[in-house]
């Protein structure tokens, strides 16, 4: 689990099962993917209108055909556990983060769970720069739009340069600080994320083109 | 922090779902397909059907069912499309695209800026 979280909040049963409009009729989905720690709950807790809930999803990385194989299939078979939130757009649209581990091995989480996202953060704590590596590569490969946004955590600072040479960021990528605690800070990524998906769309010759699974 | 599920008896969830561990690849249920229930639950159903028609009196995604019930996402889609069988539950799923909809980019912008 992460531990950043500086932030603490009064948890209350409203604040869980605050219920959704009757007219609330589309779901909508954004990843924040990052390394252990580098804050993805913190930032979901800090812009989400219940406290962040945790569910899991058992998987085999090899895919459907080896269950076919019951009684042994469960050795394959991995837990993952991730946290999500949840910001009601307007009457219709509501919008679920996830915070997914970013760790090579979750990455099959993303072909089946998370298929359809929007977009996706990449959090990237700039003492642990590599652990975004696969998580930016592997993105690039599935084309799904990102930005990267790098949580501050008041160590050394780099220069916007360092962390683009440091991540061989392509140069359309954003990137931008943030303060996962702050409400308003994980707000402009989210904002830069959607803009940024915006103008991949607006010009056809970039437009990433996501695999529906 | 306890983790949903992975502590509890297999034989539980075997049983919750006749046996069946996995939802196949036509099971429409998204993480964020929205479910309402259709009815109130009645005596003599299934807890965990009855506990779902509770929380979905309200429009409620499928990954904040698989939470409050503390079940897996695979069981928790097993679950509900045993229930839109029979027309207890409807869903409003996610409208997917391979592109994205202009016109919902700019709701999520505006929804976002008005945060």
């Amino acid at each position: 689990m992460d531990s950043a979280t500086s932030e603490t909040r009064t948890e209350t049963v409203d604040e869980t099962r605050a219920p959704l409009g009757a007219s609330a009729d589309n779901g909508l989905k954004i990843v924040v993917v990052g390394g252990f720690g580098a804050g993805k709950t913190t930032m979901v807790r800090s812009v989400s209108e219940i406290r962040p809930l945790n569910t899991e999803e058992t998987m085999t990385q090899a895919g459907e055909a080896v269950d076919d194989t019951s009684g042994v299939s469960g050795k394959t078979a991995t837990t993952v556990a991730f946290d999500f939130g949840r910001i009601t757009l307007d009457a219709h649209n509501v919008l679920y983060l996830f915070g997914a581990p970013g760790q090579e091995r979750f990455w099959f989480l993303w072909d089946r769970l998370f298929s359809g996202t929007l977009g996706a953060v990449v959090l990237v704590d700039t003492r642990r720069i590599d652990d975004s590596w696969y998580a930016i590569d592997r993105l690039e490969r599935h084309g799904t739009p990102f930005i990267v946004a790098c949580n501050d955590f008041g160590g050394d600072t780099f220069t916007p340069q360092q962390i683009r040479e440091a991540l061989d960021l392509d140069p359309h990528v954003p990137l931008v600080n943030c303060d996962a605690r702050s409400r308003e800070s994980s707000k402009i990524v989210l904002i830069t994320l959607v803009e940024h998906i915006q103008s991949l769309y607006a010009d056809p010759a970039r437009a990433p083109r996501q695999e529906l699974v | 922090m306890s983790r949903p599920g992975r502590d509890d008896a297999p034989d539980r969830l075997y049983t919750l779902t006749g046996g069946r561990s996995r939802s196949g690849p036509d099971n429409p249920f998204d993480l964020v397909t929205l479910v309402v229930a259709e009815c109130d639950p009645v005596p003599g159903m299934q807890s965990e059907h009855a506990a779902i028609l509770r929380l979905t009196e309200r429009p409620t995604a499928v990954v904040e069912i698989a939470a409050e019930l503390k079940l897996p996402i695979s069981i928790t889609r097993i679950l509900l499309s045993d229930l839109q069988a029979v027309g207890r539950v409807s869903a409003r799923h996610p409208r997917k695209a391979a592109v994205p909809d202009p016109d919902i980019l700019e709701q999520v912008l505006v929804g976002l800026r008005n945060l």
